[in-house]
Protein backbone atom coordinates (compact mmCIF):
# COMPACT_ATOMS: atom_id res chain seq x y z
CA UNK A 1 0.00 0.00 0.00
CA UNK A 2 3.11 2.33 0.24
CA UNK A 3 2.13 3.67 -3.42
CA UNK A 4 -0.97 4.49 -3.35
CA UNK A 5 0.23 6.84 0.43
CA UNK A 6 2.86 8.25 -1.07
CA UNK A 7 0.96 8.98 -4.55
CA UNK A 8 -2.01 10.61 -2.05
CA UNK A 9 0.92 12.46 0.09
CA UNK A 10 2.73 13.29 -2.86
CA UNK A 11 0.11 15.15 -4.32
CA UNK A 12 -1.03 16.91 -1.32
CA UNK A 13 2.25 18.92 -1.43
CA UNK A 14 2.07 19.47 -5.17
CA UNK A 15 -1.87 20.41 -4.72
CA UNK A 16 -0.67 22.82 -2.11
CA UNK A 17 1.87 24.48 -4.43
CA UNK A 18 -0.36 24.27 -7.27
CA UNK A 19 -3.01 26.17 -6.03
CA UNK A 20 -0.46 29.18 -5.45
CA UNK A 21 0.93 28.94 -8.67
CA UNK A 22 -3.08 29.16 -10.19
CA UNK A 23 -4.39 31.83 -7.16
CA UNK A 24 -3.20 35.33 -9.17
CA UNK A 25 -5.08 33.93 -12.32
CA UNK A 26 -8.24 33.56 -10.11
CA UNK A 27 -7.71 36.90 -8.28
CA UNK A 28 -7.21 38.60 -10.97
CA UNK A 29 -10.81 37.27 -12.73
CA UNK A 30 -12.44 37.98 -9.90
CA UNK A 31 -11.78 41.43 -9.45
CA UNK A 32 -11.51 42.42 -12.76
CA UNK A 33 -13.35 39.59 -15.29
CA UNK A 34 -9.65 39.56 -17.24
CA UNK A 35 -8.06 36.58 -18.24
CA UNK A 36 -4.65 37.05 -17.85
CA UNK A 37 -2.95 34.90 -20.47
CA UNK A 38 0.38 35.65 -19.54
CA UNK A 39 0.27 34.18 -16.01
CA UNK A 40 2.74 31.38 -16.39
CA UNK A 41 5.06 34.53 -18.46
CA UNK A 42 4.68 36.19 -15.10
CA UNK A 43 5.70 33.12 -13.24
CA UNK A 44 8.64 32.13 -15.66
CA UNK A 45 9.87 35.45 -14.75
CA UNK A 46 9.79 35.06 -11.11
CA UNK A 47 11.46 31.55 -11.58
CA UNK A 48 14.43 33.79 -13.26
CA UNK A 49 14.73 36.17 -10.88
CA UNK A 50 15.22 33.51 -8.22
CA UNK A 51 17.91 31.77 -10.41
CA UNK A 52 20.05 34.56 -11.09
CA UNK A 53 19.95 35.60 -7.39
CA UNK A 54 21.47 32.20 -6.51
CA UNK A 55 23.75 31.70 -8.91
CA UNK A 56 25.22 35.70 -9.30
CA UNK A 57 24.61 36.57 -5.72
CA UNK A 58 24.79 32.95 -3.86
CA UNK A 59 21.08 33.61 -2.68
CA UNK A 60 18.65 31.89 -1.48
CA UNK A 61 15.89 31.51 -3.03
CA UNK A 62 13.64 32.00 -0.03
CA UNK A 63 15.35 35.72 -0.09
CA UNK A 64 13.72 36.15 -3.33
CA UNK A 65 10.53 35.81 -1.83
CA UNK A 66 10.28 39.26 -0.11
CA UNK A 67 12.32 40.99 -2.99
CA UNK A 68 10.20 39.62 -6.18
CA UNK A 69 7.07 40.73 -4.32
CA UNK A 70 7.90 44.00 -4.06
CA UNK A 71 9.64 44.25 -7.49
CA UNK A 72 6.64 42.49 -9.35
CA UNK A 73 4.04 44.41 -7.13
CA UNK A 74 5.71 47.77 -8.46
CA UNK A 75 5.60 46.05 -12.34
CA UNK A 76 2.01 45.30 -11.95
CA UNK A 77 0.81 48.48 -11.02
CA UNK A 78 1.74 50.69 -14.27
CA UNK A 79 0.84 47.90 -16.55
CA UNK A 80 -2.53 47.78 -14.69
CA UNK A 81 -3.13 51.25 -15.95
CA UNK A 82 -1.36 50.80 -19.23
CA UNK A 83 -3.63 48.17 -20.70
CA UNK A 84 -6.84 47.40 -18.35
CA UNK A 85 -8.66 50.89 -18.34
CA UNK A 86 -8.47 50.40 -22.30
CA UNK A 87 -9.77 47.69 -22.37
CA UNK A 88 -12.57 47.54 -20.10
CA UNK A 89 -13.94 50.58 -22.71
CA UNK A 90 -14.10 47.77 -25.36
CA UNK A 91 -17.28 46.07 -25.99
CA UNK A 92 -16.45 42.60 -24.79
CA UNK A 93 -13.43 42.86 -22.28
CA UNK A 94 -13.60 39.00 -21.10
CA UNK A 95 -12.96 37.87 -24.69
CA UNK A 96 -10.10 40.58 -25.65
CA UNK A 97 -8.75 40.43 -22.77
CA UNK A 98 -7.68 36.44 -23.87
CA UNK A 99 -6.20 38.13 -27.12
CA UNK A 100 -4.73 41.18 -25.27
CA UNK A 101 -2.77 39.11 -22.89
CA UNK A 102 -1.56 36.09 -25.55
CA UNK A 103 0.05 39.29 -26.95
CA UNK A 104 1.91 40.22 -23.72
CA UNK A 105 2.53 36.62 -22.69
CA UNK A 106 4.18 36.44 -26.73
CA UNK A 107 6.10 40.32 -26.12
CA UNK A 108 7.20 38.82 -22.74
CA UNK A 109 8.64 35.68 -24.30
CA UNK A 110 10.75 37.13 -26.48
CA UNK A 111 12.41 39.36 -24.67
CA UNK A 112 12.99 36.90 -21.99
CA UNK A 113 14.50 34.84 -24.80
CA UNK A 114 16.55 37.85 -25.99
CA UNK A 115 18.01 38.41 -22.07
CA UNK A 116 18.03 34.74 -20.71
CA UNK A 117 18.55 32.85 -23.96
CA UNK A 118 17.24 29.73 -24.89
CA UNK A 119 18.89 27.16 -22.62
CA UNK A 120 17.17 25.59 -19.38
CA UNK A 121 18.18 26.79 -16.56
CA UNK A 122 17.59 25.18 -12.96
CA UNK A 123 18.84 25.62 -9.45
CA UNK A 124 20.10 22.75 -7.42
CA UNK A 125 17.40 20.96 -5.57
CA UNK A 126 19.81 21.03 -2.46
CA UNK A 127 19.88 24.35 -2.05
CA UNK A 128 17.49 24.33 0.72
CA UNK A 129 19.64 21.45 2.62
CA UNK A 130 20.14 17.98 1.74
CA UNK A 131 17.90 16.08 4.13
CA UNK A 132 14.66 14.20 3.14
CA UNK A 133 12.00 15.02 4.85
CA UNK A 134 9.81 12.15 6.73
CA UNK A 135 6.19 12.23 6.47
CA UNK A 136 3.93 9.60 7.47
CA UNK A 137 6.59 7.01 7.32
CA UNK A 138 7.10 8.25 3.12
CA UNK A 139 10.00 10.35 2.66
CA UNK A 140 9.80 13.50 0.08
CA UNK A 141 12.82 16.36 -0.90
CA UNK A 142 12.60 19.03 1.53
CA UNK A 143 11.93 21.24 -0.85
CA UNK A 144 8.73 19.56 -1.67
CA UNK A 145 7.97 20.17 1.57
CA UNK A 146 8.79 23.61 1.56
CA UNK A 147 7.12 24.70 -1.74
CA UNK A 148 3.95 23.05 -0.37
CA UNK A 149 4.30 24.83 2.59
CA UNK A 150 5.15 28.39 1.02
CA UNK A 151 2.04 27.39 -1.24
CA UNK A 152 0.01 27.10 1.68
CA UNK A 153 1.50 29.90 3.54
CA UNK A 154 0.75 32.06 0.68
CA UNK A 155 -2.63 31.13 -0.02
CA UNK A 156 -3.13 31.86 3.84
CA UNK A 157 -1.84 35.24 3.60
CA UNK A 158 -4.12 36.31 0.60
CA UNK A 159 -7.05 35.25 2.56
CA UNK A 160 -5.68 37.29 5.30
CA UNK A 161 -5.59 40.34 2.87
CA UNK A 162 -8.84 39.78 1.59
CA UNK A 163 -10.95 38.64 4.81
CA UNK A 164 -8.78 40.70 7.49
CA UNK A 165 -8.10 44.53 5.68
CA UNK A 166 -9.93 46.97 4.51
CA UNK A 167 -8.39 47.08 1.61
CA UNK A 168 -9.32 43.09 0.76
CA UNK A 169 -13.06 44.41 1.99
CA UNK A 170 -12.92 47.37 -0.79
CA UNK A 171 -11.44 44.22 -3.02
CA UNK A 172 -14.25 41.63 -2.21
CA UNK A 173 -16.93 44.34 -3.16
CA UNK A 174 -15.54 45.10 -6.30
CA UNK A 175 -15.91 41.00 -7.08
CA UNK A 176 -19.26 40.94 -6.28
CA UNK A 177 -20.25 44.10 -8.34
CA UNK A 178 -18.08 46.70 -9.18
CA UNK A 179 -20.51 49.61 -10.18
CA UNK A 180 -21.92 49.27 -6.06
CA UNK A 181 -18.38 49.14 -4.86
CA UNK A 182 -18.10 52.65 -7.08
CA UNK A 183 -21.09 54.61 -5.41
CA UNK A 184 -20.02 53.38 -1.55
CA UNK A 185 -16.70 55.34 -2.65
CA UNK A 186 -14.29 52.65 -3.33
CA UNK A 187 -11.87 54.00 -5.40
CA UNK A 188 -12.51 50.59 -8.26
CA UNK A 189 -9.24 51.71 -10.14
CA UNK A 190 -6.67 51.68 -7.51
CA UNK A 191 -8.24 48.74 -5.74
CA UNK A 192 -7.56 47.02 -8.77
CA UNK A 193 -4.18 48.03 -9.72
CA UNK A 194 -3.28 47.13 -6.30
CA UNK A 195 -4.86 43.64 -7.39
CA UNK A 196 -3.30 43.14 -10.12
CA UNK A 197 -0.02 44.05 -9.17
CA UNK A 198 -0.74 41.44 -6.11
CA UNK A 199 -1.65 38.49 -8.71
CA UNK A 200 1.34 38.79 -11.10
CA UNK A 201 3.43 38.72 -7.51
CA UNK A 202 2.14 35.88 -6.21
CA UNK A 203 2.59 34.56 -9.95
CA UNK A 204 6.30 35.31 -9.61
CA UNK A 205 6.64 33.67 -6.24
CA UNK A 206 5.50 30.68 -7.36
CA UNK A 207 7.82 30.87 -10.14
CA UNK A 208 10.69 30.72 -7.52
CA UNK A 209 9.91 27.38 -6.29
CA UNK A 210 8.62 25.93 -9.93
CA UNK A 211 12.59 24.68 -10.37
CA UNK A 212 11.43 21.33 -7.55
CA UNK A 213 7.63 21.08 -8.87
CA UNK A 214 7.66 22.21 -12.40
CA UNK A 215 10.86 21.20 -13.80
CA UNK A 216 13.68 23.51 -15.57
CA UNK A 217 13.66 26.95 -16.12
CA UNK A 218 13.49 28.15 -19.54
CA UNK A 219 11.52 31.14 -21.78
CA UNK A 220 8.51 29.26 -23.03
CA UNK A 221 7.85 27.24 -19.35
CA UNK A 222 4.66 29.40 -19.65
CA UNK A 223 2.41 28.42 -21.82
CA UNK A 224 1.97 25.13 -20.30
CA UNK A 225 1.30 26.56 -16.85
CA UNK A 226 -1.33 28.64 -17.45
CA UNK A 227 -3.08 26.12 -19.18
CA UNK A 228 -2.60 24.00 -16.02
CA UNK A 229 -3.47 27.22 -13.81
CA UNK A 230 -6.66 27.61 -16.15
CA UNK A 231 -7.74 24.19 -15.21
CA UNK A 232 -7.39 24.68 -11.47
CA UNK A 233 -8.87 27.68 -11.27
CA UNK A 234 -12.10 26.34 -13.19
CA UNK A 235 -12.19 22.86 -11.35
CA UNK A 236 -12.38 25.19 -8.08
CA UNK A 237 -14.58 27.79 -9.49
CA UNK A 238 -13.36 31.33 -11.41
CA UNK A 239 -13.44 33.91 -9.13
CA UNK A 240 -13.54 32.43 -5.81
CA UNK A 241 -10.40 32.79 -3.49
CA UNK A 242 -10.91 28.90 -1.80
CA UNK A 243 -12.06 27.54 -4.82
CA UNK A 244 -8.13 27.66 -5.90
CA UNK A 245 -7.33 25.55 -3.28
CA UNK A 246 -9.48 22.75 -3.87
CA UNK A 247 -8.46 22.85 -7.42
CA UNK A 248 -4.80 22.65 -6.77
CA UNK A 249 -5.36 19.54 -4.48
CA UNK A 250 -7.65 17.99 -6.45
CA UNK A 251 -5.23 18.96 -9.45
CA UNK A 252 -2.15 17.51 -7.29
CA UNK A 253 -4.07 14.36 -5.84
CA UNK A 254 -4.57 13.03 -9.47
CA UNK A 255 -1.50 13.86 -10.95
CA UNK A 256 0.38 11.82 -8.76
CA UNK A 257 -2.53 9.24 -8.97
CA UNK A 258 -2.40 9.14 -12.44
CA UNK A 259 1.72 9.41 -12.74
CA UNK A 260 1.94 6.59 -10.54
CA UNK A 261 -0.79 4.12 -11.75
CA UNK A 262 -1.11 5.64 -15.52
CA UNK A 263 1.74 7.68 -16.69
CA UNK A 264 1.76 8.21 -19.83
CA UNK A 265 -2.03 9.58 -19.36
CA UNK A 266 -1.21 12.02 -16.36
CA UNK A 267 -0.25 14.82 -18.81
CA UNK A 268 -4.26 14.75 -20.36
CA UNK A 269 -5.25 14.94 -17.13
CA UNK A 270 -5.72 18.82 -16.04
CA UNK A 271 -7.86 19.03 -19.37
CA UNK A 272 -10.08 15.94 -19.16
CA UNK A 273 -10.82 16.86 -15.53
CA UNK A 274 -11.89 20.39 -16.40
CA UNK A 275 -13.82 19.09 -19.36
CA UNK A 276 -15.69 16.69 -16.82
CA UNK A 277 -15.85 19.29 -13.73
CA UNK A 278 -17.48 22.09 -15.86
CA UNK A 279 -19.84 19.71 -17.70
CA UNK A 280 -21.22 18.23 -14.62
CA UNK A 281 -21.45 21.46 -12.38
CA UNK A 282 -20.85 24.36 -14.77
CA UNK A 283 -19.72 27.01 -12.31
CA UNK A 284 -16.72 24.36 -10.78
CA UNK A 285 -16.68 22.41 -7.75
CA UNK A 286 -17.45 25.77 -5.18
CA UNK A 287 -19.58 27.81 -7.89
CA UNK A 288 -23.11 28.27 -7.40
CA UNK A 289 -25.36 26.64 -9.99
CA UNK A 290 -24.70 27.94 -13.92
CA UNK A 291 -22.66 31.38 -14.20
CA UNK A 292 -23.44 33.61 -16.41
CA UNK A 293 -20.11 35.67 -16.58
CA UNK B 1 -31.47 40.47 -55.44
CA UNK B 2 -29.13 40.27 -57.20
CA UNK B 3 -27.84 43.27 -55.91
CA UNK B 4 -27.19 42.44 -52.62
CA UNK B 5 -25.09 39.15 -53.45
CA UNK B 6 -23.07 40.88 -55.51
CA UNK B 7 -20.05 41.71 -53.10
CA UNK B 8 -19.97 38.53 -51.92
CA UNK B 9 -19.81 37.16 -55.41
CA UNK B 10 -17.15 39.44 -56.03
CA UNK B 11 -14.71 38.72 -52.95
CA UNK B 12 -15.40 35.09 -54.56
CA UNK B 13 -14.45 35.80 -57.80
CA UNK B 14 -10.92 37.85 -56.75
CA UNK B 15 -10.00 35.23 -54.08
CA UNK B 16 -10.55 31.85 -56.53
CA UNK B 17 -8.84 34.00 -59.94
CA UNK B 18 -6.22 35.01 -57.44
CA UNK B 19 -5.11 31.42 -56.01
CA UNK B 20 -5.59 29.93 -59.07
CA UNK B 21 -3.12 32.72 -61.34
CA UNK B 22 -0.57 33.70 -58.93
CA UNK B 23 1.30 30.84 -58.88
CA UNK B 24 2.21 31.26 -62.24
CA UNK B 25 3.92 34.32 -61.77
CA UNK B 26 5.02 33.13 -57.57
CA UNK B 27 6.86 30.18 -57.38
CA UNK B 28 6.69 29.83 -53.28
CA UNK B 29 3.32 27.32 -53.45
CA UNK B 30 4.01 26.61 -50.16
CA UNK B 31 3.35 30.16 -48.59
CA UNK B 32 0.27 30.57 -51.30
CA UNK B 33 -0.90 27.12 -49.90
CA UNK B 34 -0.45 27.91 -46.23
CA UNK B 35 -2.12 31.41 -47.18
CA UNK B 36 -5.35 30.09 -48.17
CA UNK B 37 -5.38 27.61 -44.97
CA UNK B 38 -5.49 30.28 -42.71
CA UNK B 39 -8.09 32.21 -44.64
CA UNK B 40 -10.28 29.19 -44.80
CA UNK B 41 -9.77 29.14 -40.57
CA UNK B 42 -10.33 32.74 -40.86
CA UNK B 43 -13.67 32.18 -41.97
CA UNK B 44 -14.58 29.49 -40.38
CA UNK B 45 -13.64 30.82 -37.16
CA UNK B 46 -15.37 33.94 -38.11
CA UNK B 47 -19.07 31.87 -38.81
CA UNK B 48 -18.51 30.65 -35.01
CA UNK B 49 -17.26 33.63 -33.56
CA UNK B 50 -17.96 36.57 -35.68
CA UNK B 51 -21.34 35.51 -35.89
CA UNK B 52 -22.71 33.68 -32.64
CA UNK B 53 -20.13 35.40 -30.17
CA UNK B 54 -18.50 31.99 -28.85
CA UNK B 55 -14.85 32.47 -29.26
CA UNK B 56 -13.44 28.77 -29.25
CA UNK B 57 -9.70 28.88 -28.10
CA UNK B 58 -9.26 25.26 -28.81
CA UNK B 59 -10.11 25.64 -32.58
CA UNK B 60 -7.28 23.72 -33.91
CA UNK B 61 -8.56 20.69 -32.40
CA UNK B 62 -10.72 20.81 -35.66
CA UNK B 63 -7.97 21.03 -37.75
CA UNK B 64 -5.70 18.51 -35.84
CA UNK B 65 -8.78 16.08 -35.98
CA UNK B 66 -9.30 16.55 -39.38
CA UNK B 67 -5.76 15.61 -40.66
CA UNK B 68 -5.12 12.63 -38.32
CA UNK B 69 -8.94 11.47 -39.82
CA UNK B 70 -7.78 11.55 -43.41
CA UNK B 71 -4.44 10.68 -42.50
CA UNK B 72 -5.74 7.32 -41.18
CA UNK B 73 -8.15 6.79 -44.28
CA UNK B 74 -6.06 6.70 -46.03
CA UNK B 75 -3.27 4.70 -44.43
CA UNK B 76 -5.54 2.05 -43.04
CA UNK B 77 -8.65 1.87 -45.36
CA UNK B 78 -6.43 3.57 -48.62
CA UNK B 79 -9.40 5.95 -49.47
CA UNK B 80 -8.86 7.78 -52.54
CA UNK B 81 -7.56 11.16 -51.46
CA UNK B 82 -10.57 13.07 -51.75
CA UNK B 83 -12.71 10.80 -49.81
CA UNK B 84 -10.47 10.98 -47.16
CA UNK B 85 -10.42 14.75 -47.20
CA UNK B 86 -14.17 14.68 -46.66
CA UNK B 87 -13.77 11.86 -44.03
CA UNK B 88 -11.35 14.43 -42.20
CA UNK B 89 -14.09 17.19 -42.53
CA UNK B 90 -16.49 14.55 -41.07
CA UNK B 91 -14.21 13.17 -38.27
CA UNK B 92 -14.11 17.37 -37.00
CA UNK B 93 -17.90 17.62 -37.36
CA UNK B 94 -17.92 14.40 -34.49
CA UNK B 95 -15.48 16.13 -32.86
CA UNK B 96 -17.86 19.58 -32.39
CA UNK B 97 -20.75 17.17 -32.23
CA UNK B 98 -18.81 15.77 -28.66
CA UNK B 99 -18.51 19.28 -27.70
CA UNK B 100 -21.91 20.88 -28.18
CA UNK B 101 -22.43 20.31 -24.39
CA UNK B 102 -19.76 23.21 -24.15
CA UNK B 103 -22.77 25.33 -25.32
CA UNK B 104 -23.83 25.59 -21.54
CA UNK B 105 -21.21 27.55 -21.03
CA UNK B 106 -20.35 30.93 -22.18
CA UNK B 107 -17.81 33.53 -22.13
CA UNK B 108 -14.64 32.86 -21.08
CA UNK B 109 -15.89 29.80 -19.46
CA UNK B 110 -16.66 28.14 -23.25
CA UNK B 111 -13.01 29.31 -24.72
CA UNK B 112 -11.54 27.58 -21.91
CA UNK B 113 -13.67 24.66 -21.92
CA UNK B 114 -12.27 24.55 -25.48
CA UNK B 115 -8.92 24.71 -25.26
CA UNK B 116 -8.68 21.87 -22.92
CA UNK B 117 -10.93 19.75 -25.37
CA UNK B 118 -8.12 20.60 -27.90
CA UNK B 119 -5.49 19.76 -25.39
CA UNK B 120 -7.06 16.64 -24.68
CA UNK B 121 -7.58 15.35 -28.36
CA UNK B 122 -3.40 16.26 -28.79
CA UNK B 123 -2.60 14.22 -25.66
CA UNK B 124 -4.70 11.44 -26.74
CA UNK B 125 -3.04 11.43 -30.11
CA UNK B 126 0.29 11.83 -29.44
CA UNK B 127 0.20 8.97 -26.67
CA UNK B 128 2.88 6.43 -26.82
CA UNK B 129 -0.21 3.84 -26.35
CA UNK B 130 -1.94 5.18 -29.33
CA UNK B 131 0.74 3.66 -31.38
CA UNK B 132 -1.19 1.37 -33.35
CA UNK B 133 -4.05 3.92 -34.28
CA UNK B 134 -2.69 7.19 -34.75
CA UNK B 135 1.28 6.30 -34.94
CA UNK B 136 1.26 8.22 -31.14
CA UNK B 137 4.20 10.79 -30.82
CA UNK B 138 5.99 9.32 -34.05
CA UNK B 139 4.19 10.90 -36.73
CA UNK B 140 2.65 10.31 -40.49
CA UNK B 141 3.99 9.82 -42.80
CA UNK B 142 1.42 9.80 -46.40
CA UNK B 143 4.11 9.61 -49.42
CA UNK B 144 1.44 7.09 -51.43
CA UNK B 145 -0.91 10.54 -51.91
CA UNK B 146 1.96 13.14 -52.38
CA UNK B 147 0.81 15.89 -54.91
CA UNK B 148 1.32 18.76 -54.06
CA UNK B 149 -0.70 20.45 -57.10
CA UNK B 150 -3.68 18.73 -56.33
CA UNK B 151 -3.96 19.43 -52.90
CA UNK B 152 -3.21 22.81 -53.65
CA UNK B 153 -6.46 22.99 -55.62
CA UNK B 154 -8.14 21.31 -53.54
CA UNK B 155 -7.13 24.02 -50.47
CA UNK B 156 -8.17 26.57 -52.98
CA UNK B 157 -11.88 24.56 -53.19
CA UNK B 158 -12.11 24.68 -49.37
CA UNK B 159 -11.68 28.34 -49.18
CA UNK B 160 -14.02 29.09 -51.88
CA UNK B 161 -16.36 27.00 -50.06
CA UNK B 162 -15.91 29.08 -46.82
CA UNK B 163 -16.34 32.22 -48.21
CA UNK B 164 -19.30 31.09 -49.87
CA UNK B 165 -20.66 29.57 -46.13
CA UNK B 166 -19.99 32.97 -44.59
CA UNK B 167 -21.01 35.50 -46.73
CA UNK B 168 -24.59 33.16 -46.88
CA UNK B 169 -24.37 33.50 -43.46
CA UNK B 170 -23.73 37.05 -43.63
CA UNK B 171 -26.93 37.92 -45.89
CA UNK B 172 -29.11 34.96 -45.42
CA UNK B 173 -32.21 34.95 -43.09
CA UNK B 174 -30.70 32.13 -41.10
CA UNK B 175 -27.20 34.68 -40.72
CA UNK B 176 -29.81 37.15 -39.55
CA UNK B 177 -31.00 34.74 -36.74
CA UNK B 178 -27.60 33.98 -35.90
CA UNK B 179 -26.97 37.90 -35.11
CA UNK B 180 -30.06 37.98 -33.19
CA UNK B 181 -28.85 35.81 -31.22
CA UNK B 182 -25.63 37.12 -30.76
CA UNK B 183 -26.83 39.99 -29.21
CA UNK B 184 -29.46 39.27 -26.72
CA UNK B 185 -30.12 35.12 -26.74
CA UNK B 186 -33.43 35.52 -24.80
CA UNK B 187 -34.97 37.74 -27.32
CA UNK B 188 -34.11 35.62 -30.19
CA UNK B 189 -35.55 32.92 -28.89
CA UNK B 190 -38.80 34.54 -27.64
CA UNK B 191 -38.84 36.15 -31.72
CA UNK B 192 -39.12 32.03 -32.40
CA UNK B 193 -35.60 31.25 -33.00
CA UNK B 194 -34.31 27.89 -32.16
CA UNK B 195 -31.39 29.09 -30.84
CA UNK B 196 -29.68 25.76 -30.21
CA UNK B 197 -30.27 24.32 -33.10
CA UNK B 198 -28.77 28.08 -35.23
CA UNK B 199 -25.91 27.69 -32.87
CA UNK B 200 -25.56 23.94 -33.76
CA UNK B 201 -25.70 24.49 -37.11
CA UNK B 202 -22.94 27.17 -37.13
CA UNK B 203 -20.91 25.30 -34.07
CA UNK B 204 -20.66 21.86 -37.00
CA UNK B 205 -20.32 24.00 -40.43
CA UNK B 206 -16.88 25.95 -38.87
CA UNK B 207 -15.46 22.56 -37.89
CA UNK B 208 -16.17 20.74 -41.00
CA UNK B 209 -14.56 24.20 -42.58
CA UNK B 210 -11.54 23.60 -39.68
CA UNK B 211 -11.44 19.66 -41.11
CA UNK B 212 -11.23 20.06 -44.43
CA UNK B 213 -8.15 22.52 -44.06
CA UNK B 214 -6.30 20.36 -41.68
CA UNK B 215 -6.88 17.13 -43.98
CA UNK B 216 -5.66 18.88 -46.74
CA UNK B 217 -2.64 20.72 -45.12
CA UNK B 218 -1.89 16.74 -43.49
CA UNK B 219 -1.98 15.82 -47.45
CA UNK B 220 -0.16 18.46 -48.93
CA UNK B 221 3.05 18.28 -46.28
CA UNK B 222 2.67 14.94 -46.21
CA UNK B 223 4.95 14.06 -42.87
CA UNK B 224 3.35 15.66 -40.08
CA UNK B 225 3.54 14.89 -36.07
CA UNK B 226 0.89 15.53 -33.64
CA UNK B 227 2.44 19.11 -32.49
CA UNK B 228 2.27 19.87 -35.87
CA UNK B 229 -1.51 20.28 -36.26
CA UNK B 230 -2.52 20.71 -33.06
CA UNK B 231 -0.44 23.36 -32.30
CA UNK B 232 -1.79 26.65 -30.14
CA UNK B 233 -0.34 29.16 -32.76
CA UNK B 234 -2.80 27.91 -35.35
CA UNK B 235 -5.47 29.08 -33.30
CA UNK B 236 -4.13 32.00 -31.67
CA UNK B 237 -3.16 33.03 -35.26
CA UNK B 238 -6.29 32.47 -36.88
CA UNK B 239 -8.16 34.58 -34.11
CA UNK B 240 -6.11 37.61 -34.76
CA UNK B 241 -6.18 37.56 -38.60
CA UNK B 242 -10.39 37.43 -38.02
CA UNK B 243 -10.05 40.63 -35.36
CA UNK B 244 -7.41 42.58 -37.74
CA UNK B 245 -9.55 41.86 -40.79
CA UNK B 246 -12.74 42.53 -38.50
CA UNK B 247 -14.82 40.03 -37.04
CA UNK B 248 -18.43 39.36 -38.71
CA UNK B 249 -17.91 40.29 -42.23
CA UNK B 250 -17.07 38.48 -44.97
CA UNK B 251 -13.78 40.27 -46.19
CA UNK B 252 -12.38 41.27 -43.04
CA UNK B 253 -10.93 37.76 -42.30
CA UNK B 254 -9.50 37.62 -46.09
CA UNK B 255 -7.88 40.68 -45.46
CA UNK B 256 -6.34 40.29 -42.22
CA UNK B 257 -4.99 36.79 -43.34
CA UNK B 258 -3.24 38.45 -46.39
CA UNK B 259 -1.70 41.39 -44.77
CA UNK B 260 -0.85 39.56 -41.48
CA UNK B 261 0.28 36.62 -43.08
CA UNK B 262 2.20 38.89 -45.54
CA UNK B 263 3.56 40.56 -42.84
CA UNK B 264 4.39 37.06 -41.21
CA UNK B 265 7.05 36.64 -44.09
CA UNK B 266 8.48 39.76 -44.80
CA UNK B 267 9.73 40.05 -40.98
CA UNK B 268 10.88 36.38 -41.13
CA UNK B 269 10.71 33.15 -40.14
CA UNK B 270 14.41 33.06 -39.58
CA UNK B 271 14.44 35.20 -36.60
CA UNK B 272 11.57 34.02 -34.37
CA UNK B 273 12.04 36.15 -30.96
CA UNK B 274 11.95 39.28 -33.45
CA UNK B 275 8.61 37.87 -35.22
CA UNK B 276 6.92 36.84 -31.37
CA UNK B 277 7.83 40.72 -29.97
CA UNK B 278 6.61 42.32 -33.19
CA UNK B 279 3.41 40.03 -33.19
CA UNK B 280 2.98 40.67 -30.00
CA UNK B 281 2.96 44.11 -29.73
CA UNK B 282 0.99 44.14 -32.63
CA UNK B 283 -1.83 42.10 -30.75
CA UNK B 284 -1.85 44.62 -27.99
CA UNK B 285 -1.79 47.66 -30.37
CA UNK B 286 -4.71 45.84 -32.44
CA UNK B 287 -7.00 44.99 -29.04
CA UNK B 288 -6.27 48.43 -27.28
CA UNK B 289 -6.80 50.69 -30.55
CA UNK B 290 -8.10 48.72 -32.72
CA UNK B 291 -10.69 46.64 -31.38
CA UNK B 292 -13.18 45.64 -34.55
CA UNK B 293 -10.81 45.36 -37.01
CA UNK B 294 -9.84 47.03 -40.10
CA UNK B 295 -13.37 46.52 -41.52
CA UNK B 296 -14.59 48.85 -39.08
CA UNK B 297 -12.38 52.09 -40.31
CA UNK B 298 -14.08 51.33 -43.58
CA UNK B 299 -17.63 51.19 -42.18
CA UNK B 300 -17.25 54.06 -40.04
CA UNK B 301 -15.86 55.98 -43.16
CA UNK B 302 -18.95 55.27 -45.16
CA UNK B 303 -21.53 56.11 -42.12
CA UNK B 304 -20.02 59.69 -42.14
CA UNK B 305 -19.92 59.85 -46.15
CA UNK B 306 -23.69 58.87 -46.16
CA UNK B 307 -24.22 61.78 -43.32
Amino acid sequence: MGLLEYALLAGLLYGLYFALVAAGLNLIFGVMRIINLAHGDFLMLGAYGAFYLYHLMGWSPLWAIPLEFVVFLALGLPLYYLLVPRLQRSGDPEMRSFILFFGLSQIIEALAVFAFGNDQRSIPSNVFGGHPVDLLGQTFPLAWVLSAVFGLLGIAALYVYLYGSSLGRATRAIMANPDEAAITGISVQRISALTFGIGIALAALAGIFSPFMVGAIQPDLGVGITLISFAIVVIGSLGHPLGTLVGGIVYGVSLMLMQTYLPSWSQMLPFVLLIAILLVRPGGLLGKGVRRA
Amino acid sequence: MLKRWLPSLAILAVTGIGFALVPLAYSNQFLLFNMMMYMALAQGLNIIYGYTGYLPFGYVGFFGAGAYGAAMAISFWHWPVLLAVLGGGLVAVLFGLLLTPLFRLSGAYFSIANLAAAEALFYLVANPHMTALTQGPYGINLPQVYDPNFAYGTMLAILLFAVAASAYLRRSRFGLALAAIREDTVSASMAGIDVVRARAVAWLLSAFIAGLAGATYGWYISVFYPETVFALSITVFTIVFVLFGGQGTVLGPLIGTLLLYGAYNVIGISNPQYFQLAYGILIVVLVLFLPAGLASLLRRRRATDER
